[in-house]
């Protein structure tokens, strides 16, 4: 019983992640790009250990899982630190 | 409590005997055994296994670690008061997770709320807090994260904070009590 | 147990829901930040809380090895959750992103 708790919310978890995905791809700067990677990723890292669950193998899903938040944590803050001073980030120019 | 150093600002040669500047220093035996004991219950946790080989792997990176990087995780200048620190710290938690849940229900209202455009007023705040120290700048920053409707988008080392608040309510609310509990960590 | 774990497990869901709903509603990358920094460490909080109620039912010490390691997690995404808000928001900033306004929109 809990087993399919476990599918219908990893299925369910999967959906989810098509709406930051939408901001993902057609967000208007590439920080909004950035948001919807982070959210996306923070939606695996749960995934993750739910997969372990379903195969019953979650001691070595939670070290992957463990490793993928920080590769998320680490991706987010080098890719807002490589466009804070770049051209290219807005949607229209500013100077009114 | 010592001020807080301004690491960007360039030091003259003479200040260093009187500035609290835990990088030109030493660290101190007691903050390298907490550094171990912490990086050996991490690996204990991780590796999961109790054999002789796997213990003395984890000995043996937690020494290395805490012979190199002792003063990053306990600071020199803070290292006297750091248990009663780390209780108020404890302390402080349960409070600050009511906060965390109450921002959240607020934040998932307001984006389900069909007509969401008019109830926030989005604005940019700046306010100078009395909080000194790296560490309760950082605490102090995170926890305005976490609450409700409010984004810390600067802090400066003197502890000028540049804040994003979703709304004029959540804006006035600092700093607040907030300020005073994270001040009385760090006392 | 299985009941705790169902409910932390909903619960986590609904939160991960009007996070993804806000981050698409929201007008422009500072509002977003909210829903994105809040929203989605308080379902991974409660998703992950109720799968190590549910790795706990059955208690042995390599189960509690990895609730601890569960609980690792949580902490870890709490200490960084923040700060990658913090560095998106002051990417932003230090661009010259200026964030919407009401006021502004009605002037146009």
């Amino acid at each position: 019983m809990m087993a399919q708790v476990f599918f219908y919310t990893g299925i369910f978890l999967c959906v989810l992640m098509l709406l930051p995905l939408y901001r993902a791809v057609f967000g208007p700067t590439v920080l909004d790009r950035i948001i919807g990677v982070n959210a996306i990723g923070s939606k695996t890292t749960a995934l993750l250990v739910l997969i372990g669950l379903l195969y019953q193998q979650v001691e070595m899903f939670v070290d992957i899982a463990l490793a993928y938040a920080t590769l998320n944590f680490i991706a987010v803050l080098a890719t807002s630190r490589y466009f804070q001073k770049r051209k290219g980030l807005y949607e229209e120019p500013t100077n009114e | 409590m010592a001020p807080p150093v301004n690491v960007f600002s360039e030091e003259k040669p003479g200040d260093n005997e009187k500035a609290p500047n835990h990088r030109g220093s030493q660290p101190r035996f007691g903050a390298r055994v907490l550094t171990f004991l912490v990086c050996f219950a991490t690996w204990i946790v991780l590796s999961g296994r109790f054999d002789l080989f796997h213990l003395a792997l984890g000995v043996i990176a937690s020494c290395i670690v805490s012979t190199i990087s002792a003063d990053i995780l306990f600071p020199v200048h803070e290292f006297r008061q750091l248990p009663k620190m780390f209780a108020r710290f404890i302390l402080y938690l349960p409070w600050l997770l009511y906060k965390v849940f109450q921002a959240n229900l607020n934040v998932l209202y307001l984006s389900f709320h069909p007509r969401m455009r008019e109830r926030i007023d989005p604005q940019i705040i700046t306010f100078q807090s009395k909080i000194k120290g790296n560490m309760a700048l950082l605490i102090f920053a995170n926890s305005i994260t976490l609450t409700p409707g409010t984004v810390t988008v600067h802090v400066s080392v003197l502890g000028k904070y540049t804040v994003h608040a979703i709304d004029a309510k959540s804006a006035e609310a600092l700093p607040g009590k907030m300020e005073r509990k994270v001040e009385k960590i760090f006392e | 147990m299985t009941v705790i774990s169902t409910i932390l497990l909903i619960s986590g869901l609904i939160f991960f829901t009007g996070g993804s709903v806000g981050i698409l509603r929201f007008p422009d990358f500072y509002a977003r930040l909210h829903p994105a920094g809040k929203l989605d460490t308080m379902g991974l909080f409660m998703t992950l809380s109720g799968m190590a109620v549910y790795v706990l039912s059955d208690f042995t010490v390599s189960a509690l090895l990895t609730a601890l390691k569960i609980m690792l997690i949580v902490v870890f995404i709490f200490i960084t959750s923040p700060t990658a808000t913090h560095a998106i928001a002051d990417a932003g900033m230090r661009a010259g992103l200026w964030p919407w306004a009401r006021t502004r929109e009605e002037e146009k």
